[in-house]
């Protein structure tokens, strides 16, 4: 906390200096341009609900500002991190050291995301992960750099686990994703059913990108619970729920519980195989007028409605230009207390809000799968059941371990 | 997680279930090594369109024909995709393939692992990774057999009896018959062969065909259980060799026994101790080449 108070003075007596001025001062811009990575999984499991359609949000949101802030190009540029940590954290430093890039957004994987914040925080260079979900990154993993802006696993666990553990689904079983982000999202959710009475009886761990999920689903049936939930993603889940209906897991007595679920996903399984499935989201496109408008002007672009990975990329990049230009340069410290101080509000975020842990505040949705008979067109897949203001979804700063909260 | 003897054999049983597909594609690659001597590596792609025809002949050939309540149903999909794919085979064989006999092994395996990276990009930017339902499954093989210690999926016993079936039917051609003979001759001495008046070449080009034409077949089989997606057949291509390595290179018997009773160890090991599973199939092979070079089947060169 201490190292912000100067940064925060020095950005104020700097917009004091620039707003006094008629034209703004030469070398506002490091480099002459502000140029904007999208480093996120282009071609693996999680490619379809991130991947190119990511980079299109960004592009559309350079574009939106105008192509140039405080009279300089805006240039986006995006690479494939592989859901490799490693690979992530090269192309990184390869484009902070000799590309000039200035922030990057993105990372669809909690391992890749946490590597490359760290990364940031070395380099003083904005990180704004988009895509990757672990509480890590606000936590012990903290850098004055890094936001983390759609979603975490502390929100989708409570929110997700406390609507189901109240409607009944006392005891669990947990399938997970073997790496940071299942683990971070398994441990997040049972502190909510716990917390509630319920009961977590087992969880089986399997790796990343698995095809045949059958002995897992088995495992999980004969423990019984109640609940089985995927504390996986993209395309782990969708054979993870295709493959229980198969062996008939879920129909009788035991319900499915996918704990991070995107449009995609649903498009892909189709509404007869998900329909009545409930899951946190931080967007979806259907919500209003503001968020059809973005999504249907993507979807021209990239034939797919946006998740909310995709639409937190274009709104993460737009807020960063605005507070560049706020801050009249785009010297990291001055837009990172630009960021933190001004209010966050677009179609993509409600109440939004930045926490000096790095934390984007804003409201979060429980949302179910339609039935095939409500569904009125190809991408009307889901409704919203419950709005969740962003202080009741997500971590309070009371609990939480980032060195930069103050206790 | 208790160890009952029920747990063990639905696992084994689900294991048995992925050791066919590592059974009928190892064998292909066996036919195809044991034959033309090339290390098959665009299997795995191939394996894939394999799945891909069954699934654009369900959702996209009707309207694109004008039809737009045609279906290209399973049952012909499990004809129209190998011979599809078999073509295709016969032409990369007579185009490409053929210009690298009598090159070292290693251009071969070069030649057909940048085919499967070219296939696989270019699904990769038409189609979903994540992958796409196949809603062509046949109603009859719609839900589960009790079989006492478990539920079952019918479609997977189905696959599981088609799968054997097509395996060994394939070993008793090749090993057993007039036909088999000819083939196994024409790779020993293909001079000689030809002298007894046989066209070695077009049986060479029929033998890859028929091999990768195994890869489609499995591909459909596979289409309604996985996901079809760009990357189905990378990730079963490698295991896959790490079952032909075990079983010795080119031995028929020696893949399809393999293949099966890898998946059941798998399939046990993810009782035992879940993580493993991934590498299991890696260690056996560790020890059998340190053991057996030539495999468990394998005919000492």
């Amino acid at each position: 906390m201490n190292s912000l108070f100067p940064v925060a003075a020095l950005s104020l007596s700097l917009l004091a200096t620039t707003s006094g001025m008629a034209a703004p001062p030469k070398e506002t811009v490091s480099d002459g341009v502000v140029k904007i990575g999208v480093l996120t999984d282009m071609s693996g499991v999680y490619s379809t609900l991130g991947g190119k359609g990511t980079q299109v949000a960004v592009e559309m949101a350079a574009q939106d500002f105008g192509g140039k802030v405080l009279g300089k190009p805006i240039v986006v540029i995006g690479a494939d991190h592989q859901n490799k940590a490693d690979i992530a954290s090269a192309k990184a430093r390869e484009w902070f050291d000799n590309e000039k890039v200035d922030m990057i957004t993105g990372l669809l994987n909690s391992g890749c995301a946490l590597a490359v914040q760290k990364l940031g925080g070395d380099k003083k260079r904005i990180v704004m992960v988009t895509g990757a979900a672990s509480t890590d990154l606000t936590n012990k993993a903290w850098t004055p750099y890094g936001i983390h802006y759609v979603y975490d696993t502390y929100a989708l666990g409570k929110v997700t686990g406390q609507a189901v553990v109240q409607t009944g689904g006392k005891s669990w079983f947990f399938i997970t994703a073997d790496y940071a982000f299942g683990q971070s999202l398994e441990q997040n959710t049972t502190l909510f059913v716990n917390k509630l009475g319920g009961k977590v009886l087992g969880s089986v761990r399997h790796p990343l990108s698995t095809a045949d999920f059958s002995s897992y689903l088995l495992q999980a049936q004969s423990s019984g619970a109640q609940i089985i939930g995927l504390a996986n993603a993209g395309g782990d889940t969708i054979n993870a729920i295709k493959q229980a209906r198969e062996f008939g897991i879920g129909q009788k007595g035991q319900k499915l519980v996918g704990l991070l679920i995107f449009d995609t996903d649903i498009k892909s399984l189709g509404l007869t195989a998900a329909q009545g499935m409930q899951f946190t989201s931080g967007f979806y496109w259907d919500r209003d007028e503001g968020t059809r408008a973005f999504s249907r002007r993507f979807f021209a672009i990239h034939k797919a409605m946006p998740t909310m990975d995709q639409a937190g990329a274009y709104s993460a990049t737009m807020n960063y230009l605005k507070a560049i230009k706020a801050a009249g340069n785009d010297d990291p410290d001055a837009v990172m207390a630009k960021l933190k101080a001004m209010d966050i509000s677009d179609f993509f975020a409600v109440h939004g809000k930045i926490r000096i842990d790095g934390r984007m505040v804003h409201d979060m949705y429980l949302m179910e799968v339609k039935k095939p008979s409500e569904s009125k067109g190809e991408w009307d897949l889901l409704k919203i059941v419950k709005t969740v203001p962003g202080d009741e979804a997500y971590m309070p700063l009371s609990e939480s371990t980032c060195p930069a909260v103050k206790k | 997680m208790g160890m009952s003897i029920q747990t063990v054999l639905s696992q084994v049983m689900l294991g048995l279930n992925n050791g066919v597909f590592y059974a009928i594609l190892s064998l292909g690659l066996a036919v195809i090594f044991g034959l033309l001597n090339i290390v098959n590596f665009v299997h795995g792609a191939l394996y894939m369109l394999g799945a891909y025809v069954a699934l654009l002949g369900y959702s996209m050939l009707g309207p694109l024909l004008g039809k737009p309540d045609f279906h290209l149903n399973y049952w012909a999909a499990l004809i129209v995709a190998p011979l599809v794919v078999g073509a295709l085979g016969i032409a990369i064989e007579k185009t490409m393939l053929r210009r690298l006999r009598k090159f070292d092994h290693l251009y071969g395996l070069l030649l057909t692992f940048g085919l499967a990276l070219i296939i696989q990009g270019v699904f990769t930017n038409y189609f979903n990774v994540s992958g796409d339902a196949y809603d062509g499954k046949p109603e009859v093989l719609n839900g589960v057999v009790d079989l006492g210690f478990m539920m079952f999926p019918k479609y997977r016993l189905w696959v599981i009896a088609i799968s054997l079936a097509v395996c060994f039917g394939t070993w008793y051609v090749i090993e057993r018959t007039k036909l088999g003979s000819y083939l196994r001759a024409g790779t020993e001495n293909p001079e000689l062969v030809k002298a007894f008046g046989i066209n070695v070449p077009l049986m060479i080009t029929l033998t890859y065909g028929f091999g990768v034409g195994l890869a489609a077949f499995a591909g459909v089989l596979a289409a309604p259980i996985y996901s079809v997606s760009p990357v189905m057949g990378s990730e079963m291509i490698i295991t896959v060799f790490a079952v032909v390595v075990i079983g010795g290179m080119g031995s028929i018997m020696g893949s399809i026994v393999t293949g099966l009773l890898l998946g059941m160890v798998e399939g046990f090991t993810k009782v035992v101790y879940a993580p493993a599973s991934g590498t299991v199939i890696f260690l056996i092979m560790v020890v059998v080449l340190l053991v057996k070079p030539t495999g468990l089947f394998g005919r000492e060169a």
